[in-house]
């Protein structure tokens, strides 16, 4: 039985909002976080509250700490060391492993996120800019009240139009195919899967290899915690245009390539069940839109080419043990969008999102390492993830087609990695205990 | 055939010298469980040696057994791994029984190291392994005690050729695929 009354709402709930704010935090002294996060407690929403309540509220709050955060916290030294050796790397140190060199390295990201003063995420969802502010407004003075607590950086998400769906800057929609967890009380829409395990997701549950193992300790710190790989993806709007009218004479044309990118035409309709023309009514339709396999319907990639985004994210039935490897998105957009006809404004503008997984190293940096970066993936060669790969101009993308394929050579980076961070998401009663930890001595 | 960059020339062989610890120190790349030896012409692989608790060497036959078995009824089962070849050995030094698994395959083994754990143990391979001096015991739930039993008792070679150098498992199947459909299409012309 999960326990929904401790799990923070954001693992398993979606909140209703167009918008939000992210708030990178540093405490200079223990007392002063520890103060801070008993406030911030009392904003915070439980699974079961989120569910109870999502109709009426208007903003949800989620908290979450770096190692270096829960050190500043007051965590001892044999707690710390009990947690997962990425985590308390960090991503900066593992860079190299995530694809994050050339115009990706930490050395350019922004916001004081590669720096080790970065302790906590405060995530704000709101339902629109005015409840935003409220909050915005009212965190500000509880910082002000925690001398000691600082704000290195903060990014404000919204929601790109039409607002009907969600989507990403580039116009393809979001949050498709994510995985269902056995117990939340969720239907998985066909072609998902079956539920998963909890513990794949939520520590403290069996995993889809058996009991719960190696967890940090306390028991009563990581159960029902989870990690938050944060990622802020800039996204090149005005070049990824560029790329498509290069690419394609007509608008049909063009449309085509973009689909081939991710696998999925932009209004969701997937290539495999729709690899001609464009098929919104399917896309928009969640019976019909992730119900398809690659190793009987396209092995060879002539629909979803081998080494498009979708395919590497989410290989399906042509990777093994798939239900080890599954993450929860959550996240939004951030930055102006970019008019249809309107050159690149040099604004940034991209996707600012959290990859949860109860292990960093077998769910997201395996994801990051293999499917995303790995240039031979699927024996492509020299190819890496057209969409969110470490791209430098000399790679490809291969678009298999009878009788001889499409080659593209020189593909550019439509996107830039702007910072991230490696999180631990707490469960609302370890994050009581945090915030009481001074008391005892 | 993959786009293999010309100095990957199958139809040249080569061979590599590998400085002393199986790394070129100037461009190690990590790798999430440490830094990845590299590929050479005769691709990725290992080869693990380890001491054999004693009284155990009858388990290795039987697992053979077990092994040849498992492969004949499900011929893909080591598929993940990506392999070219596979060879065990029993050696003894100095009176004790030592094991060899040398494997070469076409991915470092970094990149699917949990995969591997799971063929560990759906094949039974762990049956050797746990027959091993110093084998981690929970294995199971533990990757990173299983990778660094595998790096600890690893020894990089200092030399490898390829007579194809650098070609994977793929595009040897490939090819010969591709040899069968052109004599199967000569067979259809007559």
């Amino acid at each position: 039985m999960l326990e929904f009354d401790d799990i923070q709402y954001i693992l398993l709930t979606r909140a209703p909002a167009i918008t939000g704010r992210y708030e990178f935090l540093s405490f200079r002294n223990p007392g002063a976080g520890r103060a801070w996060l008993s406030a911030i407690l009392e904003t915070m929403h439980s699974v079961q509250q989120a569910r109870a309540s999502i109709e009426k509220d208007n903003r949800w709050v989620s908290v979450a700490f770096t190692w270096n955060g829960l050190r500043a916290l007051g965590v001892d030294e044999s707690s710390l060391a009990s947690f997962p050796e990425e985590f308390k790397q960090g991503m900066v140190a593992r860079a190299e492993i995530l694809g994050d060199t050339g115009a990706n390295h930490p050395d350019n990201w922004i916001g004081g996120l590669a720096s080790s003063d970065l302790h906590a995420i405060v995530i704000l969802f709101a339902r629109d800019a005015q409840e935003r502010q409220r909050c915005e407004a009212e965190h500000q003075r509880l910082v002000a009240q925690c001398e000691g607590v600082e704000v290195l950086s903060s990014l404000d998400l919204e929601a790109t139009p039409p607002f009907e769906y969600a989507h990403d800057h580039f116009g393809y929609r979001d949050r498709m195919s994510q995985p269902v967890i056995e117990g939340a009380g969720e239907e998985p829409t066909p072609g998902t899967g079956a539920p998963l395990k909890a513990g794949e997701f939520i520590l403290g549950y069996p995993d889809e290899d058996g009991p719960p193992a190696n967890l940090p300790q306390p028991e009563i710190l990581s159960r029902n915690g989870s990690y938050m790989a944060y990622r802020r993806l800039q996204e090149h709007v005005g070049k990824f245009r560029e790329f498509l009218r290069q690419q394609g004479r007509t608008p049909e044309e063009q449309e085509l390539i973009a689909a081939k990118l991710m696998g999925r035409w932009r209004s969701g309709a997937p290539l495999v069940l729709s690899p001609e023309k464009d098929d919104p009514a399917l896309g928009a339709d969640p019976q019909r839109n992730n119900d398809f396999n690659y190793k009987q319907m396209d092995p060879h990639g002539y629909a979803v080419p081998l080494g498009s985004h979708i395919r590497r994210m989410n290989p399906r039935d042509t990777a093994a043990n798939m239900n080890r490897r599954r993450m929860i998105r959550r996240g939004g957009t951030y930055g102006p969008p970019l008019p249809e006809e309107a050159p690149e404004d040099g604004i940034e503008r991209g996707i600012a999102a959290f990859i949860i997984c109860a292990s960093l190293i077998r769910q997201f940096e395996f994801a990051q390492n293999v499917w995303v970066n790995d240039r031979n993936f699927h024996e492509l060669g020299n190819e890496r993830d057209p969409v969110c790969g470490n791209q430098d101009g000399t790679l490809e993308f291969k678009i298999p087609k009878r009788p001889i394929r499409k080659k593209i050579t020189g593909l550019p980076a439509f996107t830039t990695v702007r910072g991230g961070a490696y999180f631990f998401l707490p469960g609302l009663k370890a994050l009581r205990y945090l915030a009481a930890l001074g008391n005892a001595g | 055939m993959s786009d293999t960059p010309k100095q990957n020339d199958w139809s040249k062989p080569a061979a590599m010298a590998i400085p002393e610890g199986g790394y070129f120190k100037d461009k190690i790349e990590q790798g999430r469980y440490g830094p990845i030896f590299p590929k050479t012409p005769a691709c990725y692989g290992f080869s693990i040696i380890a001491k054999i608790i004693p009284g155990r060497e009858p388990n290795f036959y039987e697992y053979a057994r077990n092994i040849e078995k498992a492969v004949a009824g499900q011929p893909d089962c080591l598929a993940v791994l990506k392999l070219h070849y596979l060879r065990w050995n029993l050696f003894k030094i100095k009176g004790d029984n030592y094991f060899q698994y040398m494997g070469i395959f076409d991915t470092d083994f970094d990149k699917y190291t949990e995969d591997a754990v799971a063929i560990f143990a759906a094949t039974g391979l762990n049956t050797v392994f746990e027959n091993l001096e110093g084998f981690p015991k929970d294995w199971k739930t533990n990757a990173p005690a299983f990778i660094k039993f595998v790096r600890d008792h690893h020894c990089p070679s200092f030399l490898e050729y390829g007579e194809y150098p650098y070609v994977s498992a793929e595009e040897i199947k490939k090819a010969l695929k591709l040899k069968a459909a052109f004599s199967d299409m000569l067979d259809q012309m007559q």
